[in-house]
């Protein structure tokens, strides 16, 4: 562990569609999202033999729903809790003021490690970078997320990171890592893995680490992994962070028990997660370990804004990544094209919400979804998604969506009058004929173009036999 | 309620749903006043301009007789778009009045009992399209009209028929390379039944897949339920 290495996020400068042009072209990343899939899947179609899933769904929806109505309630009753049990709580509105409130931490303290285990909320403000700026050493300890800090890349999949990565890709980004021979197989590479970071552990001063649900009833915070790393990160070094996003908290242990036995049917398609954190407060006295410090940071990262608008049913979301798997899309093309830590239908709807509307990759992301509807059916707490998707759509500002909308005022202008209607379809009929007098069209001009550059358009229905 | 696209490209489907109908005893208007349901533009992000031409259809279908559409997607709109639409304004009433007698054409057959005789013979396989499966939650309407309708008429389902197969509207258009990877999946396990035809409720995805077939080299003949069903035996 020798080496620093800075965490960047690469420019996102090649449109969207230019990216998935590319991750189409990448048959090796097309065949590990393909496995990937269908392991979920086969999961998934075992759990809903099993129980109940869609009351338990339906369950959860309304827990949900009831946690974001009550948040600022929830969120006071929690910062008493978390305080009572000697926690510190701090509210940040956005990245800057949390990774500031880290940094300012670690200076105060004299901290020069930090170990990290699996956290969107930490990926969301980027908090490896500020930390890197300001000159400390941070080690990723999930080992998806260590692979990626390695690669200097984003994770693409929010409950496995590295699911775009195969045995073989993997082996090599550790033996350039360690600079010694990695041997083959699944488990030696967790061995080695395993080997090497056992050494931050032990040395780091802060453990970094997200919250899956906070419950404001004790100020509990639960944190679910499967490798373990977790336990030690939050409960070796001296002090513990905990970031969090603030839509993620719930009433009582009643719903948390819920939503933590869906979450892994929902996510893996497995009955349980293989360790379930539950942490309240720092060490006792009467404890022998823990860390000597928690704090929790509640972050805001636009969320607020969200309550009372139609888009608030994006603050249900429990992060179980389930959307992605079932989405023909993210299949298709992975989580890296979509240039944000949240790809997938859910990444589509929270990274323009919570960047902001007008920057390149957030007007691009909603676009990149037929609308079929599967993420609503996998979702476990019923957001409907592809309703958000095209009201996120609908509020996109940049030029280009600007000119779409011009489009289709002239469109609503015709459309709206029979006699225009009749007018524009003898001319789409006509052009139709035009275009493809053996009833194919190969290649159109205009707007046309699209569609010809992948497919023929059938110009007479039913279309002639498709070999002539 | 015609569809636009069909209204465009394949009037066929249009003739072929009224003389289903028809020929079910049901007495058919089709206004001449009609557009388009609007879907195009809510689904592209601009609400305000679905929203003149959603007025439209509303006006147009004024009364309480039955609405039926050939396509799942275009029925969605009405029984779902609408709703997102059209809530918390003054159209809100009579938007769901419009959706609340919407139906696409196999499930109105279906819930009424009716059953026309296709002279259809040889095996197809069927496309599930995402807005009629997910969005109207109709899987079986389809199936029990073909079977009943169609006794000549073998069904060979196709691996992952509830997969999107790729069309998503102005999706086609935007991410085409996505969308043509999807539509190419589509045709190949629709082709790989070895069924002599695929049929799908709805056009739009029709136009996609079998474009894609072609293109790509995939033989794949396709035609509406709706045309299935009108086959005579003459």
């Amino acid at each position: 562990m020798s080496k620093r290495i800075p965490v960047t996020y690469p420019e996102i400068t090649a449109p969207l569609r230019e990216r998935t042009r590319e991750a189409l072209a990448d048959a090796e990343l097309g065949g590990n999202l393909r496995a990937a899939q269908a392991s979920w899947a086969k999961g998934r179609r075992q759990m809903a033999e099993q129980h109940d899933f869609a009351a338990m769904r339906e369950r959860a929806t309304g827990i949900r729903r009831d946690n974001i109505a009550r948040l600022p309630e929830l969120l006071e009753r929690l910062e008493e809790r978390v305080r009572a049990a000697g926690g510190t709580v701090t509210r940040v509105a956005d990245s800057d003021a949390a990774c500031r409130y880290i940094t300012d931490l670690a200076a105060a303290r004299g901290a020069t490690l930090v170990a990290k285990s699996k956290s969107m909320a930490t990926e969301e403000i980027k908090l490896n970078e500020a930390l890197e700026e300001a000159g400390l050493r941070v080690v990723e300890t999930d080992l998806g997320e260590w692979i990626l800090q390695l690669m200097q890349e984003h994770p693409s999949h929010i409950i496995a990171p590295a699911v775009h990565l195969n045995k073989e890709q993997i082996r090599s980004v550790l033996a350039a890592e360690s600079g010694e021979a990695v041997p083959e197989g699944r488990e030696a590479l967790v061995a080695h893995a395993r080997r090497r970071l056992r050494e931050v552990f032990a040395a780091a001063d802060i453990g970094v680490s997200g919250v899956n649900l906070a419950v404001a009833e004790t100020g509990t915070l639960c944190v679910v992994e499967n490798e373990g790393n977790a336990r030690l990160v939050t409960a070796l070094p001296r002090i513990h962070v905990a970031v969090m996003g603030m839509e993620r908290v719930v009433a009582d242990w009643s719903e948390a028990a819920h939503l933590l036995q869906l979450l892994p049917m929902a996510a893996i398609g497995d009955d349980a997660a293989t360790y379930v954190n539950l942490i309240t407060g720092p060490r006792a006295p009467d404890e022998a370990d823990g860390p000597v410090e928690l704090h929790l940071l509640l972050l805001d990262g636009g969320r607020a804004a969200l309550r009372g608008t139609d888009l608030q049913d994006a603050l249900n979301c429990i992060r179980c990544g389930a959307c992605l798997y079932s989405c023909p899309m993210w299949r298709s093309v992975g989580g890296q094209a979509y240039g944000s830590p949240y790809s997938g239908p859910i990444g589509a709807v929270v990274t323009p919400l919570l960047e902001g509307m007008r920057g390149e990759r957030s007007s691009e992301l909603p676009f990149l979804s037929s609308l079929c509807g599967a993420c609503h059916e996998a979702c476990p707490v019923g957001i409907p998604l592809h309703d958000l998707l095209v009201r996120v759509r609908n509020r996109v500002t940049t030029p280009g969506h600007r000119r779409d909308r011009l489009r289709f005022r002239l469109w609503a202008l015709a459309w709206s009058r029979p006699w225009a209607y009749r007018a524009t379809r003898a001319l789409a009929r006509g052009g139709l004929r035009l275009a493809g007098r053996r009833g194919w069209a190969r290649r159109l001009p205009g707007p046309g173009a699209a569609w010809t550059s992948q497919r023929d358009l059938p110009t007479r229905w039913p279309p002639r036999s498709p070999s002539s | 309620m015609r569809t636009c696209l069909a209204d465009i490209a394949a009037p066929s489907i249009i003739d072929a749903t009224r003389r289903v109908l028809e020929g079910c005893g049901v007495e058919v208007v089709v206004p001449r006043s009609q557009t388009c349901c609007g879907q195009p533009g809510w689904s592209a992000g601009h609400p305000d301009e679905a929203r003149r031409v959603a007025r439209r259809a509303l006006r147009a279908f004024r009364g309480d007789d039955p609405v039926v559409v050939p396509s799942g997607s275009c029925a969605a709109m009405v029984t779902h778009g609408y709703l997102d639409l059209f809530t918390g304004r003054p159209e809100e009433a009579e938007a769901r009045q419009m959706a609340g007698r919407t139906l696409e054409l196999s499930q109105f057959l279906h819930q009424n009992g009716l059953r026309p005789e296709s002279a259809a013979r040889g095996s197809v396989t069927l496309h599930d399209s995402c807005h009629m499966l997910r969005l109207l939650g109709e899987r079986e309407s389809s199936r029990a009209v073909l079977a009943e309708a169609a006794p000549g008429v073998e069904l060979r389902e196709m691996a992952q028929t509830d997969v999107c197969c790729g069309f998503g509207g102005t999706f086609s258009v935007n991410y085409p390379e996505v969308s043509g990877r999807l539509g190419e999946e589509k045709a190949r396990n629709a082709a790989a039944t070895g069924a002599d035809e695929l049929v799908a409720c709805d056009l739009s995805c029709l136009l996609h897949i079998t474009g894609r077939a072609r293109r790509t080299g995939i033989p794949l003949r396709a035609r509406h339920l709706a045309e299935l069903l009108a086959e005579d035996a003459a």
